[in-house]
């Protein structure tokens, strides 16, 4: 009884000690430094890629116009305002004429005056052709009586002198009336001038557009150039995308474009690239190029973001990877390579790469290698390694 | 030979383990703290090895950019590239931020993470993924520590942008323990110099109320000056890799010298983190580590004392029927040294079971263990020598009732 006892409490002890051993043996095994690093492994398979690539931009307009004067004023009157629709020729705003009119009213009537001296001048070549005719007769008679010896020979001249006078006094008048009119001619030119002038300060649409901005109120002065009000055309909106440079191989005019707008971000529109930029930024290393709208959605504001995915022609088939399998080593890509329980680590040159993550492989891998996607550490090529169905989740 | 402490223990097994059990859990706590004060030196390495940097190149004259904040012109890594012995060098920003958790939802909790702006494929991106694939986008993508929470798919908010988590990483934390969250670096340089809406809105109207920056004969200049405020140009540091076989002192010297940067190495960037940033909260926790190995080894000193008292009588029995001196001092050392085994596995074990739910990293290395294990059995002996000046000291009277 008394030694059964006792064997039963060694053995009790004896187990309790195996337990904790055990234990003991399996925490610094399977935790710390010694434990195996758990990685999930993937086997290459030929496939296709197909790439694609993202950028962001704004929403801008194809055309947009700002309406100013050309030359220093007072705005008089804005017609329109902000988000209203005009049509060509419509008048938007007015500058102050200041003297305009009255430089106008003044023209007029120096007009009037002109064509008074008109008249003035016609009067006296009348005059002055009534005076020649005159001279002419007197001086046939004197001519007359003066070879009949009736009258002396000086007053023949003298007669024969007013008539030449007579003749000088109608081309004189002549000249007159003649610069009368040209003096209606220029006024009228002038009047012409200040009309146009007075035309040029009604500032009209010159395109049908929308309204964006309403940049000066009336009383208040712009210099020439200045915007008084700006106008869109919105069948020409577009979005102004920028492409990081380094992800933009493959960029080109007519790509079909997928725009997802901030303010509708689960409704995709579909556009395509209409315009290539052939300079890119060279301070935020990008390129830049326009998605036009299939068709330009109602009620959306410019300036606002989007995001746009280009699709791009599927890749030749090959060897594909995910890309959580590639590993930096310096300047050196590559994956580790299990090869019989033995990692190994493979350089390789990569292809295109989808925005999905997958990666096209040109040179170092076969369909049916396996590779280590995702490891729970860093990995050398003496690690211990335990393949897993995945890292995190169910097998954490 | 019967073992005199064997029987001794099995007699009392249950009173003996469980003494055992508690002074492991002491131990264990032990362990465990140098654990955290190891973790602590450990995040600040992974630190820096996580960038895959050999080269900091930061603003001149700061400690930048984990210890001190640091601002570069994002152009920079342009002419580092064309320095003699550079392979890499890639921009990188870092903030530390809380995020929201489930994008604008009401109860979104928030977590404390460092954001970690990076260009793909160069220096500074994170090295290995333990789910989901890398960044392919250009923004709103993001690749999280599986310590933040996220899981792959969620929808994160960092400032005004959503972002997508697409890729999960491991053990990438801030010097501070703080876990990371890697973004492109055109949205992180946004996150941390673009200013909120108000900000903007405000600092607009301050502009155009100055006379001298909204003249009225110059329009477009308001504009202007307008557009140049919100710009965001600036990076943290740039990680510069050195070519195979370079000496990284003799390319770090010439980008101080003649850029006008600091350029730190890693052992200088090493012993700026340790040294310097960690080093107040890795002496506080050094200084309660010392404070706890005294106590646990006090602890232990009383428990065997106390049980070797415990056993008064049934040593005077020994020593009335006549056993040596030296087996009943065998037999403390014994059993001290059996408690003190029992004490380490337990200790060890429970240090390992519980590491892993501590907010922040608890390494537990096998050396700190052995150590621990080696001092466990010195203190053990140490104590026993006082239980056994006791136990020798007993009149073997005191068996028979005297």
């Amino acid at each position: 009884m008394k030694l059964d006892s006792v064997w039963v409490r060694r053995a009790g002890f004896g187990l309790l000690g195996i337990v904790l051993l055990a234990t003991f043996a399996f925490v610094v095994v399977r935790t710390g430094p010694f434990a195996p690093v758990r990685v999930t492994v993937v086997t290459v398979a030929d496939g296709s890629v197909t790439p694609a690539l993202f950028g962001i931009g704004t929403v801008e307009a194809r055309r947009s116009y700002l309406i100013g004067p050309t030359a220093a004023g007072r705005v008089l009157k804005v017609h329109v305002d902000v988000g209203e629709t005009v049509k060509a020729g419509q008048l938007l705003a007015e500058m102050d004429p200041v003297d305009l009119d009255e430089r106008v009213s003044a023209l007029d009537a120096s007009m009037a005056r002109a064509s008074s001296a008109v008249s003035a001048a016609e009067a006296q070549r009348q005059d002055a052709q009534a005076r020649r005719q005159l001279a002419a007769i007197n001086a046939r008679r004197y001519v007359d009586l003066g070879e009949k010896k009736f009258v002396s020979a000086s007053v023949v001249e003298a007669k024969q002198q007013e008539q030449t006078s007579a003749d000088a006094a109608v081309t004189a008048a002549e000249a007159n009336l003649a610069g009368a009119r040209q003096d209606i001619a220029r006024l009228r030119a002038e009047r012409e001038g200040l009309r146009q002038q007075r035309q040029n300060i009604r500032l009209l649409a010159p395109a049908d557009g929308v309204v964006t901005a309403r940049d000066a109120e009336p009383g208040s002065t712009v210099v020439a150039g200045q915007a008084a009000v700006r106008l869109v055309d919105p069948a020409s909106l577009w979005v102004k995308v920028r492409f990081d440079q380094g992800r933009s191989a493959g960029l080109a005019v007519g790509l079909p474009a997928e725009i997802v707008l901030r303010s509708r971000p689960a409704s995709p529109l579909a556009g395509k690239v209409v315009r290539l930029e052939l300079l890119s930024d060279s301070v935020t290393e990008e390129r830049i190029a326009q998605v036009a709208f299939d068709s330009v959605p109602s009620g959306i504001s410019l300036g606002e973001l989007a995001e746009v995915t280009l699709q791009l022609p599927a890749s030749q088939t090959g060897p594909v990877l995910p890309n959580a399998s590639i590993r930096q080593r310096g300047e050196q890509a590559g994956v580790w390579l299990l090869r019989a329980g033995a990692l190994q680590f493979v350089p390789l040159r990569l292809g295109s790469a989808s925005l999905d993550g997958t990666v096209q492989v040109r040179e170092g891998l076969q369909a049916g290698d396996r590779v280590i996607v995702h490891s729970e550490k860093e990995l050398a090529a003496d690690s211990r390694i335990k393949v897993v169905e995945s890292i995190v989740g169910k097998g954490a | 030979m019967i073992s005199l402490a064997g029987r001794d223990i099995l007699h009392s097994w249950g009173k003996f383990v469980f003494t055992g059990v508690g002074l492991g859990l002491l131990i264990g706590a032990t362990l465990t703290m140098a654990g955290v004060y190891r973790g602590m030196v450990d995040d600040a390495k992974v630190l820096l090895s996580n960038s895959g940097a050999d080269i900091w190149v930061v603003q001149k004259d700061t400690l930048g950019p984990y210890a001190e904040p640091s601002s570069l012109r994002d152009d920079v890594y342009r002419s580092l590239r064309g320095m003699p012995g550079v392979a890499r060098a890639a921009n990188v920003t870092y903030l530390t931020m809380q995020v929201k958790q489930g994008g604008e939802k009401e109860n979104a909790s928030d977590v404390r993470v460092m954001v970690v702006g990076f260009e793909p494929g160069q220096p500074g991106e994170p090295g290995y993924l333990v789910a989901g694939r890398r960044i392919t986008r250009s923004h709103y993508e993001a690749v999280a520590d599986v310590r933040t929470g996220f899981s792959l798919g969620e929808r994160i908010r960092i400032r005004r942008q959503d972002y997508t988590v697409v890729g999960l990483t491991r053990r990438m934390v801030s010097s501070g323990g703080d876990p990371m969250v890697f973004i492109p670096l055109k949205d992180a340089q946004e996150a941390q110099f673009l200013k909120d809406n108000d900000a903007i809105v405000n600092e607009r109207a301050r502009t155009a109320a100055n006379p001298a920056l909204n003249r009225p004969g110059v329009p477009g200049l308001l504009e202007a000056i307008q557009a140049s405020q919100t710009t965001s140009r600036s990076v943290n540091a740039v990680l510069v890799q050195v070519q195979d076989g370079q000496s990284h002192e003799a390319v770090a010297e010439p980008i101080r010298r003649w850029k006008h940067l600091q350029a730190y190495t890693r052992a200088q960037m090493e012993e700026i983190l340790v040294a310097k940033l960690i080093a107040t909260s890795a002496k506080q926790i050094g200084m309660f580590l010392a404070i706890l190995a005294v106590v646990s080894a006090a602890i232990v000193a009383f428990i065997i004392y106390t049980m070797t008292l415990g056993k008064i009588r049934e040593i005077a029995v020994l020593k009335l029927i006549g056993t040596r001196s030296r087996t009943i001092a065998g037999m403390i050392l014994q059993q001290a040294l059996g408690l003190g085994f029992i004490g380490f596995v337990v200790g060890k074990i429970s240090a390992a079971l519980w590491a892993p739910f501590f907010p922040k990293y608890v390494l537990l290395e096998p050396g700190d263990a052995l150590r621990g294990f080696i001092a466990v059995m010195i203190i053990c002996t140490i104590a026993s020598t006082l239980a056994i000046r006791a136990a020798l000291k007993v009149d073997p009277a005191t068996a028979i009732g005297g």
